[in-house]
């Protein structure tokens, strides 16, 4: 189900008086879920806070309040839940920080044993636990086809314990673990993984990817997620303002940046196959993107470029655009 | 001992009051939209657009007519510089204001819609000289406030330069005929043929506790050349007025007018409606100068009409004319180069300018005029208590909407005068500038213009040039409306707080900050699509 609306306003705000109010979006509706509620402690501007009650209140809208949340160990974890208090306005549990796909494929097996098939699972972490140190469990989970809705919300680094790279991390970007200094300042060019590709190899039903800038598009994804059934896979960028050196109110406009210079492709993908991506609607250079952030700072000097790192961040940029077929108008590609 | 988290109720978050943290605080502002910061009339143009794109017509028509009496009327004459302030300039092209207006002032005569019923009595009569734009103006808000208004006016009918010097293929007269009608319908008394000659007379009658003077300028200035007997000299102002008649002036098969102004075009197109073959303006300066609007220019082209530029008038006998040459100098004046050239013609317009004919004023003492027009203080009032003057007669920018301004500002000075009342002093808002909006979210939507008639028909027919929108048009253009700096409910603060600190009141009743938990990202100021939101300095 797409939560789509007629626009007659031409608008692409969250929704539109003049529109369908029946099919507006939910975070749009005064009854929304408000899943992850006030007074939780992420900083300002966190985009991981904003994606998290995104994501799991269309799910609990799709699965009429059936859900289990089951959260690995990161910010999301300690900023909304730190003992004796919890932001959660769902059932939710936490065990580690590694095994969030584990726990959840046992909580989902609990479920079908209990005949409560109609309880849906949700597993959510951050970018560290789910592309370093929990994949090994979360390969599994989709190997299997368990009938759990994983999702990374990745920030681009182990956010909560200061700051270290992990395997989402993009080259260049500087982290506690990856200063800018040596011959190669900041993460290296080379490494990393991409996990949406990852997943799309294990043939699950669904994988897709989003971002906090298109709450429409996000809760879409997440309906059509909810929709199926077995392993679902999405893949959300949250910026953070902390770890990326950015004002806390340019969370969205960073993660709108990011999609419309290509670094991060949105696009959905069934069985293995790419079945649609987003084209982008006002093509920006990464520079757009990156120098608004302290952690390419050094890619810079004076306003302009240092070396050829920021050409690399172009090609990489570049790549996603012809691999995806990002350019032009049509809204399909296959 | 028990482990100390362990002895803690558990609880909600919602304990914990993150606004604290905050350093800046955001507010929903109301700002003013530069389309209503331009409008001579003062409109609300957001507030009537947007209900217009809800498709509340009725009650949009109702919103101009709370400044505007001529919908209509001024949807169709008025140069709309709200158009030209409007910051959707920066996405595409401005929303198409005057078309809207238009629209809804066409279905409002259709509809036949009537003005909301007027305040209480107040027992007090106030006399409006001249019957233009400002005078009805005047006379409409005066009726809308209580009060008797006894309108006199020296010509045949009521509408000034709106009829006699807006040709009707700009204004159809039965639009016009139309909206002054429903100001009579409202109560106001309106003597035709009644030109007011003293002043004194009138005041000294006691008949009337104001009077509000509004007698346009309808005097063509001139110019000196020689001439022979059986050269014909016509002006303007006359050639126009005439056009009221049943009897039409004869300019002959080849016309020349002088003047670059809006008048200057309209004379030459009514010319060549009349039937003449050879119609052309003649003017001293460039294109890039002339008075008249670059649209108007346009469309006096396309209707064959030939523009001389850099020439002036050196004589004109026996049907020749002869134009001296002029040069722009290094400062871009024009100056006379000495050549000359001729040509023939049968007649010659001069559309030079206006002036008032202040005669009425002459045994009244004490009024000040300057360079022919009459000086007024901030709240419209001459130097006599109780005399007000607006439109074209006072020194100002010389358009209908304006007079339409004045009639309106002068009629709530007249009303706060007469009850001996302090007018309230109306808050400006800061300006909602472009710089403010998140262009992000609006997609480019070209405009829905209007279409004009084709040239064959428009050269031979005073038929109106331009043709209204359609309902859907219309519903369309107004829908182009950003809300420059007033919220219009979009949600996109509600959506992207990541503190679910705003409260959604429901449709129509906007949002609301919970201060207690707000932290002061400003991502709602930052995704706010018409900058409505604001962040202050918190007292910290
Ligand atoms: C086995 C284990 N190793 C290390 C930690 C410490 N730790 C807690 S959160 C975290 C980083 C989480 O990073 P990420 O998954 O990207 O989430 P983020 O905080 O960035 O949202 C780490 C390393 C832990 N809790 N458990
Ligand atoms: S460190 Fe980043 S992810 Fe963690 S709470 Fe702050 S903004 Fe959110
Ligand atoms: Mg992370």
């Amino acid at each position: 189900m797409k939560n789509t609306q007629a626009n007659p306003k031409g608008i692409y705000t969250i929704s539109n008086r003049l529109g369908d109010q029946a099919n507006r979006a939910v975070q749009a509706s005064e009854d929304r879920p408000n899943s992850l509620t006030s007074g939780h402690r992420a900083c300002q501007g966190c985009g991981e806070a904003l994606g998290a009650r995104i994501v799991v209140d269309a799910a609990l809208r799709a699965a009429k309040g059936q859900i289990i949340v089951v959260n690995a160990t990161g910010c999301l974890e300690v900023f909304s839940t730190p003992y004796p208090e919890t932001a959660w306005q769902t059932a939710w549990v936490h065990s580690l920080f590694g095994n969030a796909p584990a726990v959840a494929t046992g909580v989902a097996a609990a479920m079908e044993v209990k005949g409560r098939g109609n309880v849906r699972v949700l597993a959510q972490g951050g970018d560290g636990s789910t592309t370093d140190i929990g994949f090994g469990c979360l390969s599994g989970m989709f190997e299997r086809n368990d009938d759990v809705l994983y999702v990374c919300y990745d920030n681009q680094a182990y956010m909560n314990t200061g700051v270290q790279r992990s395997s989402a991390t993009p080259p260049t970007a500087r982290t506690a673990t990856t200063p800018p200094v040596g011959s190669e300042p900041g993460n290296v060019f080379g490494t990393g993984k991409n996990v949406p590709l990852i997943a799309m190899a294990h043939q699950i039903p669904y994988v897709a990817t989003a971002t906090v800038a298109d709450v429409q598009d996000l809760e879409a994804k997440v309906f059509k997620a909810m929709s199926m059934r077995g392993a679902r896979y999405l893949h959300v960028l949250v910026p953070c303002p902390l770890g990326w050196g950015s004002p806390p109110r340019e969370t969205i406009n960073l993660a709108r940046l990011a999609v419309q210079c290509g670094l991060f492709p949105l696009f959905e993908a069934e069985n293995g196959t790419v079945t649609r991506a987003t084209k982008i609607r006002q093509p920006v250079p990464v520079e757009n993107y990156l120098k608004p952030q302290r952690r390419f700072a050094h890619l810079f000097k004076g306003g302009k470029p240092v070396d050829d790192r920021l050409a690399r961040m172009q090609e990489m940029a570049d790549a996603n655009i012809s691999r995806f077929n990002l350019l032009g108008h049509e809204e399909t590609c296959k | 001992m028990k482990p100390f988290a362990t002895v803690l109720e558990v609880g909600t978050s919602l304990n914990n009051h993150t606004g604290s943290w905050r350093t800046e605080r955001p507010s929903y502002a109301h700002r003013l939209p530069p389309c209503n910061n331009a409008c001579p009339a003062g409109e609300n143009i957001q507030e009537w657009l947007s209900l217009a794109e809800q498709e509340k017509y009725e009650e949009a028509w109702r919103e101009i007519v709370k400044n505007n009496p001529f919908p209509a009327i001024m949807g169709r004459v008025c140069y709309h510089p709200c158009e030209n302030a409007c910051n959707r300039v920066t996405i595409e092209s401005p929303v198409g204001i005057n078309s809207v207006e238009r629209f809804l002032g066409d279905k409002a005569i259709r509809d036949k819609w009537a003005f909301d019923r007027p305040a209480a009595k107040s027992g007090k009569k106030v006399l409006v000289i001249g019957a233009g734009p400002a005078g009805l103006s005047a006379a409409y808000h005066l009726a809308r406030l209580g009060h008797k208004v006894t309108v006199k006016e020296s010509l045949k009918k009521a509408g000034g330069m709106l009829r006699y010097g807006i040709p009707q293929y700009r204004l159809p007269r039965k639009i016009l005929d139309a909206e002054i009608k429903r100001i009579v319908d409202y109560g106001v008394e309106l003597e035709v043929n009644k030109k007011v000659t003293n002043l004194a007379e009138v005041v000294e009658s006691k008949a009337f506790d104001a009077v509000f003077l509004s007698v346009g300028a309808h005097i063509a200035k001139l110019t000196e050349f020689p001439t022979s007997p059986r050269s014909r000299v016509l002006d303007a102002v006359a050639v126009l007025r005439d056009m009221e008649n049943r009897e039409k002036p004869k300019l002959g098969k080849r016309v020349v007018v002088y003047g670059g102004g809006n008048t200057a075009m309209d004379v030459a197109r009514t010319a060549k409606r009349l039937g003449a073959k050879e119609v052309t303006i003649v003017y001293r300066r460039t294109r890039e100068k002339m008075p008249a609007h670059s649209f108007e220019i346009d469309e006096a082209l396309q209707e064959g009409i030939k523009i001389k530029f850099l020439v002036t008038i050196k004589k004109y006998q026996n049907k020749k004319l002869t134009l001296g040459k002029m040069a722009l100098d290094a400062k871009g004046y024009p100056q006379p180069t000495g050549k000359n050239e001729t040509m023939e013609t049968d007649c010659i317009v001069l559309a030079l300018g206006q002036d008032s004919d202040l005669a009425l004023l002459e045994k009244f003492p004490g009024l000040e005029i300057a360079d022919g027009a009459l000086k007024v203080d901030s709240r419209m009032m001459t130097s006599h208590a109780g005399v007000f003057a607006g439109g074209d007669m006072i020194p100002f920018e010389r358009t209908a909407t304006t007079g339409v301004g004045h009639g309106k500002k002068a009629a709530r000075s007249i009303d706060a005068w007469l009850r001996k009342v302090e007018q309230p002093a109306t808050e400006k808002h800061p300006l909602a500038t472009a710089e403010r909006l998140n262009k992000w979210y609006y997609a480019e939507v070209s405009e829905n213009k209007r279409k004009l008639i084709d040239i064959a028909h428009r050269t031979k027919t005073f038929d109106e040039v331009q043709l209204g929108l359609s309902e859907a048009e219309a519903l369309n253009e107004s829908r182009r409306c950003l809300s420059c700096g007033n919220c219009f409910e979009c949600d996109n603060c509600y959506g992207v707080c990541p503190d679910n600190a705003i409260r959604k009141l429901g449709a129509g009743k906007g949002f609301k900050i919970d201060y207690d938990y707000c932290k002061g990202c400003g991502l709602c100021a930052a995704e706010c699509p018409c900058g409505c939101i604001e962040m202050t300095p918190e007292d910290i």
